[in-house]
């Protein structure tokens, strides 16, 4: 267990970094809950992809490739000396599932936002990181305009498995964020125990 | 007469062409780093101040080496020099290659962190 982890580059005294995805529907509050506990203002970083372009025939052949930018929001923050906390909102685009594997790779659970008003749209979220196996919760965000219903109800109508905690929260306020950040962490740690022998 | 000579043109200069072609003219048409993995949440740190351009280093590199005087993901490299990160990782490595930024790769994806860390985590967020 002393051993730390990969610093081919001699690394080792910098902290360890520890990434936790947000995931959900569009409009669910992904940035809002990032902004609401990021220590910096949340920021945008960029990847290109190059993909074939699917479905369509085209007779020129001109269009075989197109390029797409992908945006990804994150803010971040720092525990301690040792441990530094990164938050990613999760691209809503379904075709991006490539770029959500790279953001899953690594990271120590996720947090599927929810909104009771539109509780499918958070079913791809759940769907992906239940067939990955990374931990993940719910965490229904009480819009004001919402109707409020009871815990399990809201499991049962997302047919969630009994072991994934759901909690209620408010993502524009940093105290509720942290809260939904510790239940994950708890939830994760209980998932990981049967790996730290 | 907006013709179909114009949505030709159109193919090939879309808004996407430009970002894409000019910053892979900087890394000299490099797509992958000479040495590193640089994962997102990889943490960067430079190992001097900021060297003089005249090292054989680009603008960009300086940049980094500016930014990096205290640890940083490189996500927020490539936020901040408002680049994309397959960019940023080329430019990383060469960083790396000089030996002018260390940088700490986060835990593989098949381990999960030790429990003192979550519980480090758990406690922090306690506390903030």
């Amino acid at each position: 267990m002393g051993s730390g982890p990969s610093d081919v580059s001699s690394g080792a005294a910098l902290p360890m970094a520890i990434k936790v995805l947000i995931a959900g529907g569009f409009g669910v509050g992904k940035t809002t809950l990032v902004g609401a506990v990021s220590e910096i203002r949340p920021m945008r970083t960029e990847e290109i992809i190059t993909e074939a372009s699917v479905g369509v025939d085209d007779t020129s052949g001109i269009e075989a490739k197109t390029t797409t930018t992908v945006a990804m929001d994150f803010g971040r923050i720092t525990i301690n000396d040792e441990v530094v906390l990164y938050l990613f909102g999760t691209p809503g685009q379904d075709r991006f599932w490539f770029v959500w594997d790279e953001l899953s790779m690594g990271a120590v659970g996720a947090v599927v936002l929810a909104d009771t008003r539109r509780l499918a749209a958070s079913f791809p979220s759940i769907d992906y990181f239940e067939r990955r196996g990374t931990p993940f919760i719910v965490a229904v965000n009480c819009f004001d305009d919402a109707p409020r219903y009871q815990s399990e109800d809201v499991k049962l109508a997302l047919n969630l498995d009994p072991d994934v905690p759901l909690v209620l929260c408010d993502a524009r306020l940093p105290t509720s964020g942290r809260e939904v950040l510790i239940t994950l962490m708890e939830h994760a740690m209980r998932k990981a125990e049967p790996a730290l022998s | 007469m907006a013709s179909a000579e114009d949505r030709r043109e159109d193919v090939w200069h879309d808004e996407d062409a430009g970002p894409v072609v000019r910053p892979y003219a900087m890394t000299r048409g490099r797509t992958q780093p000479a040495r590193g993995e640089f994962d997102l949440i990889s943490l960067v740190v430079a190992t001097r101040s900021i060297p003089s351009v005249a090292a054989g280093l680009q603008p960009e590199h300086v940049t980094i080496m500016r930014l990096c005087q205290r640890p940083l993901s490189v996500a927020e490299v490539a936020a901040h020099l408002n680049l994309p990160l397959g960019i940023v990782r080329v430019l990383l490595g060469d960083l790396l290659d000089k030996g002018y930024i260390l940088a700490r790769e986060p835990q593989p994806a098949s381990h999960m962190p030790p429990e003192r860390i979550f519980k480090a985590v758990i406690n922090g967020l306690r506390s903030l």
